[in-house]
């Protein structure tokens, strides 16, 4: 029974990774680019539920309301700016920028905030928990937190299938220079897809803030940009849903590990992610050639 | 560095008109050669005339323009972008504190630590050798992630917290530093001169050949696999002499610092800076990062933050970097071919091929 | 409509790289007309087509369409003021159904004519499969979807590139079968052929290029074998031309 709790603490981590992934997921599937800066604009929008909630004093689960709309913003105009040109480079030259960044925005934090470490308060939810039976723990936070990656892939599934915009997205995805042909300015679509990309980083890192404590440097020493990638390989790149699957995998092969010692938490899951490449490059759900 | 000569004979092979001539380096190349000699003899005799603190700030010089270089071979002659070789740089260091602890000497760990990184990287690149691009780099991230993970597990060695690495010769610390320093100046030069002696070998032109046009260069007979690996395993073993410098150089060793992606960061920005796909750009970058780290040195951070824009900057707007802006005049370290059209001497060339200059052909 | 020619091409010169692909070519297209360019492969053809829809730069020579000049403007503005080009070999979004091909063709469209039912009309299999997944058609049906998805923007000017490639003779006679029905709707019609006979067959006039330069142009009544052969081959070609007119 106890093995069974492991399983449901880790797909409830699973939550968590899959709501980071699903960003990179997007901005991968439709232009190309891997965002190594992932990681770190979540603990930007981490900061910024911070601020939000000290500066006007707002519940940090509305914060996201401001935080969304102001990352699609910062998303649509860094796309439209530097990454755009960037791809036009080469996609080579995305992954330097996008390191560069990486690098900038975590040294720039620790210019302008303490190394201290802060969290997100959310108030009794954060510890609260149901129980399933005698050995099945459920926090509230970590259930709220799946259910909320849930929706996320479920809106952008939505979106990208039922709606003109998202129509368009996959199209340009498919055959940017057809899509030209039909009309369509390729890098206003790309612009839309990566202001989709950094709304949902606005909610992962927000989510993460709750979850536990961050200071300027978690984008790389806690690793949350390869979480995020190795979710959306183990699934299987181009699907949402694999994306779910890939983050809940990660979870639990994580927790698992945790169970042989705390220290191999970390080991376990990035051991599984490089046997997954070795293997099956193409990740658990997909079947296309990838990499 | 002599000026080779190639005659017609073997170019008509490539579809040249008789008569034109092709040839490895100018004679400036001669004159390069000469002033690295005298510039690699004047370091040398720093420690006779400085303090032991600008011997030391040109350990870490060294130490950084090693990394870049091997960085640069990797990306820019390969066009694999690792964001990972802190992993061979973390183990350089590891290698030498596991001799030391083991009674050897770390001056004789360095060599042994080579070999290892270079083993390593085999291993590694038999794992990574199938991907690309984005999945590359990522990937060796999470191998660098993976090692700092199996370091940290050996309370023998520290754990996560760190460790002294005895055995440093127990000597006036004024030679100490003066020991450090050579072997660092001995290491950076050989390794730039291997640099040098790959770009000019049959590999060199493979690589080129593969950044290129993979395909292309694959149904030339390029054999591809083996070019690759083989710069893998170059550049693991530089970046893990870099490390055995480090950790030679300040021997308290912590996992944390010494896998970091800050040095991965370091290399790239220099390199970007300095000029991607050049012997000369490291150079130059490592210089740049040097100055403005000096400079803005009161500042915090701010150095880093400053260097990583203008590397962003380099990488869209000018990506051939600062030495892309000065070479189309000057060639320090020739490894391309020149195309000299019939009768032409040795010489300022007129318009040759395609250009302004006579085309060079990397 | 001004009265005169609806696309005019001045001097179009077009470069790939260091290569010339075309060399100070001319033509003008009048309104509903059906225009014809032939010639060998690695002629220019199609690079003239990408040139007018805005895919391909030109080094010098202007584009205009109904006397506005479109030469600096982008792809997907040229859409909006009615040139759409069918590529070739179909390019189309293999990872959309049939009916969302069309609609992502409709999504920029100008007024007019064509709607995706009238498609579906045009073609009367199509709307039954408008849900299948575009790389799941035959290679005949991905043309007409391909054909389709450019009618649904209303084009005054639509440019087919290479219709007829790597399809069977019978597809290919049914695909030309429709022509007439998109000239009655008003659209001029600028297509790239590589089987003459069939471009001497539709074509009010047709234009040869050899290696990016014209070497021939005129109505089909006016031209015989002879010198069409002298124009696809230049002067000293092989003997033996593809099927002649019938």
């Amino acid at each position: 029974m106890i093995w069974v709790n492991d399983i449901v603490q880790g797909v409830l981590l699973g939550g968590l990774y899959a709501l980071f992934a699903c960003g990179l997921s997007l901005m991968f599937g439709v232009m190309k680019v891997i965002n190594l800066a992932h990681g770190d604009l979540a603990v930007v929008a981490a900061y910024l539920a911070a601020g939000l909630v000290t500066v006007l004093h707002m519940p940090t689960a509305l914060s996201i309301l401001v935080s969304i709309p102001l990352f699609a913003i910062i998303g649509y105009v860094l796309w439209r700016t530097v990454l755009q040109a960037s791809l036009n480079r080469s996609v080579l030259t995305t992954l330097l920028v996008t390191f560069g960044m990486s690098i900038v925005i975590e040294n720039a934090l620790q210019q302008f905030f303490s190394a201290n470490s802060r969290s997100l308060s959310i108030g009794a939810l954060a510890t609260d928990h149901f129980n399933v039976g005698s050995q099945i723990t459920v926090g509230y936070l970590d259930l709220a937190i799946l259910i909320a990656a849930v929706v996320v892939l479920l809106g952008l599934q939505l979106f990208l299938s039922r709606t003109r915009q998202g129509r368009l997205i996959r199209a340009v995805a498919d055959d940017r220079e057809a899509a030209q042909l039909a009309g369509a300015d390729y890098r206003h679509i790309f612009g839309i897809a990566a202001a989709i990309a950094f709304g949902t980083v606005a909610v992962a890192g927000t989510a993460y803030g709750v979850y536990t404590t961050f200071d300027p440097t978690t984008g790389t020493t806690q690793l949350l940009l390869l979480f995020a990638f190795e979710a959306v390989v183990i699934g299987g790149l181009g699907s949402l849903w694999g994306t779910l699957v890939g983050g809940i995998l990660l979870g639990v092969v994580q927790d698992i590990g945790a169970q042989i010692s705390t220290a191999d938490l970390l080991l376990a899951g990035q051991l599984f992610f490089l046997l997954v490449l070795v293997i099956r490059p193409q990740g658990i759900t997909g079947s296309r050639r990838t990499a | 560095m002599s000026a080779r000569t190639r005659q017609p004979a073997s170019v008509s092979a490539a579809g040249l008109a008789p008569g034109v001539r092709v040839t490895r380096s100018r004679r400036s190349a001669i004159w390069s050669g000469l002033g690295a000699i005298a510039v690699i003899a004047v370091l040398a005799y720093l420690p006779y005339r400085v303090y032991s603190g600008t011997t030391s700030l040109l350990v870490n010089f060294f130490i950084l323009l090693i990394l870049a270089s091997m960085w640069n071979l990797l990306a820019g002659y390969t066009g694999l972008v690792s964001v990972g070789q802190q992993a061979f740089f973390g183990f350089g260091s590891y290698f030498v504190l596991i001799g030391a602890l083991h009674g050897v000497d770390p001056f004789v760990g360095l060599p042994i630590a080579v070999v290892g990184c270079a083993a390593l990287g085999l291993v590694v690149w038999w794992l990574l050798s199938r991907l690309r691009s984005g999945y590359f780099a990522i990937a060796t991230w999470v191998v660098a992630s993976v090692c700092y993970l199996i370091i940290i597990r050996y309370p023998s060695l520290g754990g996560g917290t760190g460790e002294f690495m005895p055995g440093l010769p127990n000597i006036n610390i004024k030679y100490l530093d003066a020991y450090i320093y050579w072997t660092t100046l001995a290491v950076t030069a050989i390794t730039l001169v291997c640099v040098y002696l790959v770009l000019r070998s049959r590999l060199g032109l493979e690589l080129t050949a593969v950044r290129d046009d993979e395909t292309g260069a694959r149904s030339v007979g390029v054999r591809v696999g083996r070019a690759q690996l083989l710069v893998f395993v170059i550049a693991a073993a530089g970046c893990g002499a870099a490390g055995a410098l480090e950790v030679i150089s300040a021997p308290y060793l912590q996992p944390g610092p010494a896998f970091s992606v800050q040095w991965s960061a370091e290399m790239i920005f220099a390199v970007l800076i300095g000029g991607i796909g050049t012997i000369e750009g490291p150079i130059i970058g490592t210089i740049v990062f040097f100055a403005l780290q000096q400079w803005l040195a009161h500042y915090g951070t701010w150095y880093f933050i400053v260097l990583g824009l203008i590397a962003i900057s380099v990488a869209i707007w000018a990506p051939r970097g600062i030495w892309g802006l000065i070479s189309d005049r000057l060639k320090l370290f020739p490894v391309g071919y020149w195309l000299w059209p019939a009768g032409q001497r040795l010489g300022p060339p007129e318009a040759a091929v395609a250009g302004e200059d006579a085309e060079q052909v990397t | 409509m001004t009265g005169g020619p609806l696309l005019e091409v001045r001097d179009l010169t077009v470069h790939h790289g260091q290569l010339r692909a075309l060399y100070e070519v001319s033509l003008s297209v009048g309104v509903g007309e059906t225009y014809a360019m032939i010639g060998a492969n690695g002629a220019g053809k199609s690079t003239l087509l990408r040139a007018i829809a805005g895919l391909d730069r030109p080094t010098s020579g202007s584009i205009t369409l109904d006397g506005v000049d479109v030469t600096k403007l982008r792809p997907e503005r040229r859409v909006a003021s009615g040139i759409v080009l069918v590529p070739e070999g179909r390019r189309l979004f293999s990872s959309l159904t049939v009916a969302e091909n069309l609609k992502v063709g409709a999504s920029y469209a100008r007024k007019g004519p064509w709607t995706i039912s009238r498609v579906y009309e045009l073609f009367d299999w199509m709307r039954d499969r408008r849900g299948q997944r575009a790389d799941q058609l035959s290679g005949g049906e991905q043309q007409a979807v391909a054909i389709g998805r450019a009618l649904v923007a209303n084009p005054r000017l639509l440019l087919l590139d290479e219709l007829s490639l790597g399809l069977a003779p019978a597809v290919v006679r049914r695909i030309y079968g429709i022509l007439p029905e998109l000239l009655a709707t008003g659209v001029t019609v600028l297509l790239v052929e590589q089987d003459v006979s069939q471009a001497l067959a539709v074509a009010a006039r047709v234009h040869c290029l050899l290696e990016g330069r014209t070497t021939l142009e005129g109505e089909p009544a006016g031209l015989t074998p002879a010198s069409i052969e002298a124009a696809y081959f230049g002067l000293a070609g092989p003997a033996g031309l593809p099927q002649e007119r019938p």
